[in-house]
Parts: C-alpha cells; structure tokens; sequence
C-alpha cells in the first residue's frame, strides 16, 4: 500500500541525490560493502513531545558525510536525533534514508546506529556481549559474530576490554564501546548525540580526532550533535544550527537557523543568534608541522604561526579576539607571532571595538573604545598584531 | 555500635525502638520455643498439618504465577507510558492493601459464587471457587497482587528507557528489547516482588476463610485447632507456621541484599 507514492516521491528527489552522491565514491564500507552508507533527507519535520516541540526542520546529508547539529545545550537535538532514528513519531514531515521513507519504519528497521551522550551500554552483559547484541539479532552464526567484533575492537582500541562489565569502565571506554556497539552491525547512518561532552577534556580530544579517523576509515554517513562549537568545526563537513525559542512559559520549540560548511558558518552568521552563539573568534584550518624550537608552527593562508601543541598534520587553529594585541609600529615582545596588516573592519560595540585585519588571513582583534581612540585607528591604516604561542588554540 | 550511643538523646532512642523490637520478637520467639522440636517433628508428621501447608505454599505460588502474567506487563506499561488515568490504575493496584481482608472475601464471593454469572462460567470448565482450591488462589491473588505489581514497576522504572531505544537501533523488536534488556535489568527486583508476595500470600487469613474453609490452608486449620482444641493444640502448628514464614523471609533479604551489592 505505501510503495507506491514512496516511489513517486523518491524519483522526485533523483536530481538532489546527484548531489548527495558526489562523495558515495568515497563511501566504501569495507565491513559491509553490500549495504553500503545512505544520504538522508529531512523533510518540513515537526516533532510535538509535551514540553518540547520542533519545527520545519529540513536536512540534506550527503552519502558519507559528517555533518553536525549545533545548538544550545537543551534545544531539542536528542529529540531530533531520536526522531530520526524512529523512536518519535513525528507529527509531520518525512524522513529519507538513501532515498528510501523511512518515516513511519519501526526503528528496528531503520539501520540507524545510534550512540548517547552517558553511553547507554547494557549493564548486565559484558562489553563482548555489548558489542554483539545486534549482531545476535541479526542470526549470525557464532564465528561471524566473533569475528566482526574482534574487527571492530581492534579499530577502536578496545580488545583488551572485552569480558570487562560497562560499569568498571572510564568514561572513554564506555563510548568506545557504545561507538563499537552501534558500528559493528554497519548502520546505514549514524547517529551521534553529545557523544563527547560526558569526557573530561583530555578524554574528550583524543576521541574526537579518534572519531575523524572511524568517519575517514569507514565513511559512515554522520550526524553529530553538540553544544560546542569547535568540536563542530573540527569534526564536521558542514553545520546545521539548531535554535531554541520559549514559547509560553513551559514550551520550547527547536528550528535550524542555518545550514554551511563550518567557515561559513563563522565567517557570515545568517543572523544574530547564530553570531552570538558562534562568538567573535578567529578560527583557521591549517597544516601543523614541528618547527625547531620545540613549537609547531601551523601555516595559515600566507603566514606561519607558531603554536604549542601536540598534533601534527591539518588542524584547525583558534585565537581569541582579547588575546591579540594590535599596535601601529612593531613591537618587541615574548610573542612569538608578529605579524603586519592592514585594518579592513571596524566593528563598534559600545566599551569593546572588535577590529578586523587583513594579513591575510583576516584576524578579528578586541580592544577598548579608548585604545581606538587613543591610538588614532581608521579604516585601511596599516597595523601590526602580535600573540603569543600559547595563545594559539590548535583542535 | 559505639554511634548508637554518642548522646543521650540517641540513647533514648535506642532504647523506644528497642521495645518495639521486643513486641515483634519475644512472642514470636516464646511460640517456637514453646513446643519442643520433637512436638514440633511430630506436628509435621500430621498429614492434615501437612497437606495444609503444602496447599498453602502451591496456592500462593499458583496466585504468584498469575500475578506474573499479568503484573509485568501492567507494571512495564505503568513505569514506561503515561496515560490518562493512570493515577486511577495505580490506586486499584493499592486497593487491596487498604480494604479488610474479610471485606475483599465478600467481594471475591459476590463475584465469584455459585450463582454468579462468572461463577458459572468458570463451572462450565469444571472451575468452582468456593470451598475450593481456585477460591484460595484468587483470593490470595487478590490481596496480594500489590506488592508483586509495585515492586516490578519499581524495576524497570530504574532501567533507563534510552537502553531499550538503543536496542531498538540495533535491531531489537520491542520484544526482543524487552526480554534482552528491561526484563533481565528489572528481573531482581521483579523476583524479590515475587517472593514478598508469595509470602504474603501464604499467611493470607481474612479472604480465603470466606471463600474457601475448606479445604483447608495453613491459617484457617490453626485457626480450626485453637477454637475447636485450644492454645495447646494449635500451638506446634502456629510455631511451624513462623519457622516457614521466617525462612522465606530469609530468603527475600538475600535476594534483596545480592541486588544491593551489584551483579
């Protein structure tokens, strides 16, 4: 009965999934390469739970893509995730998974991998038992079952856990677990709620690059959620930007604001929120490599900034605004990064200046209304900048 | 020990709920050791001794199975969904705490009697419940269905819903995320309703004598033996009958405590 307008709908969207299909070269999913990743599409979806409600939400996610939802801690991602994966049923809208409507599926269904925020793992198996609790469901005989866990534990580290019960592990542990759970049985997509923000800060960086490296190995199509902004940056292909608005004095109702590669999304904030919620901030991609002296430096568009940090290869750099200093003659400083520009930007917020310059790549500087005025600044006046090493936020 | 008695006020304290202790233990203590063991050896030797507390274990259990069947789902569906007049539900699952016992006798025989249009359904399967063992089964059913419903939803409502939505992503049907995760997680303390209920059951008095004097269960012989014999003869009976009860007892807070350390 439902096949027939799926078909109608799905040739309708041949033409978007040309587009969808550009990376599918990349999407080999070596443990199952018949089933293979899915493009989703999201179409004018409204979620209505009591105290929370979504509305028009349109999503285009590439075949082998990671795109992140950015939003306010509390703004209905988990349940747009959770809508997704089939465990809301939406009041309106349509879900596409690989082409296919997947609105009204059962979760069970679905291929949808899904990983929490505190990991979820079942407490009364062991991690083995963990990991292989979809494989069971799907009646594999035991040596496949062992084998495709072994695989998946030896990719993220995890072997040596396996007759280990969830609640011994460290917070790490548990969402490598979790990850291996819900990847082992090669979901069509994958689903990420805050799958960092439980980790303490070590923790949590060593498993985000971690997770770059499974999307690069396995080009599972992603969609991570997070509250935070660089993690976003550094893991996603693109951004969508999830607001909260109250509605009445209970209700809360979540809408994408803006959808765009993460340069984009920084660079030319679709409105206030998002600029508000994004910050003022210099945020760059760049290649780290180790430089003499112990430091690394990092080259941005046309200049070399020294940073202290451990990672090496393409990184994205973050300098805040209040930690540059901006003079009219070249100063002699500790700062190991010095460099000369030319003002393109003035941007007045009452106390605060924010000021824009060229080097390139463009920095955006924070001084006092009174150094403006002191120092005599105008548009298109040469200037030098300079920040210390340690200054440099390298993620 | 020492922090019972830091101060004076806790030493007071000590000693008010000491007396309450006392009023538990010392008659239940003076009954056992009243009878000797060999009074007692003998009494258990006493067929009709015997086959009432047997009948009285098996109805309980009997009453405990059904409660099973259909308190686990009604427990899963109260932790798990909300839904208008569920407060309702909830307090008809308490009723049969706070009615007399004898009262929900009545009840069971207004609906279940003889002349009684279910009655006489169930007759037409051979089923009769007055003066019968399926009498003693409702009945202990009845008063005792509480503890086993409540005690289940407090078990899964301590399994986090988003285990079974995992479940669910990697393929489970809610059956299968039922009896893989919920069921096993709640299981303790699912079992540990089981056997507060069943033990309840074994000393159900009040409703069962309404429905069903005979055949006889454990209460309503000791109850026969001391009106038609007096203290001395229902003695032996009554002290075997706290020696059971106290091993189930037992039994409960081990399971109970084995939950509290951890599987």
């Amino acid at each position: 009965m439902r096949e027939k307008p799926l078909r109608r709908f799905s040739s309708s969207l041949q033409a978007k999934s040309i587009v969808a299909c550009q990376k599918s070269s990349r999407c080999q999913n070596h443990l199952q390469p018949s089933q293979g990743c899915g493009s989703v599409q999201v179409r004018d979806l409204g979620v209505d739970l009591k105290e929370f409600r979504l509305c028009d939400i349109n999503l285009d996610v590439a075949e082998g893509e990671y795109f992140v939802i950015l939003g306010p801690t509390g703004a209905g991602k988990t349940v747009l995730l959770e809508t997704i994966a089939g465990l809301h049923r939406p009041l309106e809208g349509r879900i596409l998974l690989a082409g296919e409507d997947i609105t009204h599926a059962p979760p069970e269904r679905r291929g949808i991998g899904f990983v929490y925020q505190d990991y979820a793992l079942f407490p009364h198996l062991s991690v083995a038992g963990n990991i292989a609790f979809g494989l069971k469901l799907r009646k594999m005989g035991r040596g496949d079952i062992e084998e495709r866990v072994a695989a998946i534990g030896r990719l993220l580290g995890i072997e040596h856990l396996f007759h280990r019960r969830p609640g011994t592990l460290s917070g790490g542990e548990a969402q490598r677990v979790a990850l291996a759970r819900a990847l082992v049985v090669e979901p069509r997509l994958l689903l990420l709620d805050e799958p960092l923000s439980a980790l303490d800060p070590e923790t949590r960086e060593g498993l985000q690059r971690e997770l770059g490296r499974i999307h690069r190995e396995l080009v599972t199509t992603t969609v991570h959620v997070t509250h935070d902004f660089e993690e976003a940056v550094a893991l996603g292909d693109r951004i969508a930007v999830l607001r909260e608005d109250r509605v009445g004095d209970s209700r809360r109702e979540g809408r994408i604001v803006q959808v765009g590669t993460p340069e984009e999304i920084f660079r030319r904030p679709a409105n206030e929120f998002v600029a508000r919620f994004v910050g003022v901030r210099n945020i760059f991609r760049g290649e780290a490599r180790p430089a003499d002296d112990g430091y690394k430096l990092v080259s941005l568009d046309e200049v070399k900034i020294a940073a202290v940090t451990e990672f090496e290869g393409p990184v994205h750099v973050s300098i805040r605004p209040e930690e540059i200093v901006l003079s009219r003659k070249p100063l002699l400083s500790s700062a190991r990064n010095a460099f000369r520009g030319r003002i393109v930007d003035i941007s007045d917020r009452g106390t605060i200046v924010y000021i824009t310059v060229r080097v390139p790549p463009d920095f955006v500087c924070m001084i006092t209304r009174r150094s403006l005025e002191e120092m005599a600044l105008g548009d298109g006046m040469g200037v030098h900048i300079a920040f210390k090493a340690s200054a440099v936020h390298v993620f | 020990m020492r922090a019972l008695f830091a101060d004076r006020m806790r030493a007071v304290f000590v000693l008010l709920g000491s007396l309450l202790l006392l009023f538990v233990a010392w008659p239940l203590l003076r009954t056992v050791t009243a009878s000797s063991p060999v009074v007692l050896w003998q009494t258990l030797l006493d067929e009709e001794v015997r086959n009432a507390i047997l009948l009285t274990f098996y109805s309980s259990a009997v009453a405990t199975v059904i409660a099973f069947v259909c308190g686990v789902p009604l427990a899963y569906l109260l932790a798990r969904v909300d839904f208008p007049g569920k407060r309702l539900v909830e307090g008809v699952i308490d009723v049969p705490i706070v009615v007399p016992h004898s009262a929900a006798g009545i009840a069971l025989l207004m609906t279940f009697g003889r002349r009684t249009l279910l009655g006489q359904a169930f007759g037409l399967f051979g089923l009769k419940f007055v003066s019968a063992a399926p009498g003693i089964v409702i009945a202990m059913l009845f008063v005792s269905l509480s503890f086993l419903v409540n005690a289940a939803r407090e078990g899964f409502e301590a399994v986090d819903p988003r285990l079974e939505r995992v479940a669910r992503t990697l393929g489970a049907s809610p059956w299968r995320a039922f009896w893989g995760v919920s069921f096993p997680l709640a299981w303790r303390s699912i079992l540990s309703g089981m056997i507060l209920m069943w033990a309840r059951g074994l000393s159900e008095f009040g409703a069962v004598i309404i429905l069903a004097y005979h055949p006889m269960v454990a209460p309503v012989l000791l109850y026969e033996r001391f009106e038609s014999f007096g203290l001395r003869y229902s003695r032996p009976v009554a002290a075997l009958m706290i020696l059971i009860c106290l091993a189930t007892f037992v039994v409960l807070r081990l399971t109970a405590g084995r939950k509290r350390g951890g599987a």
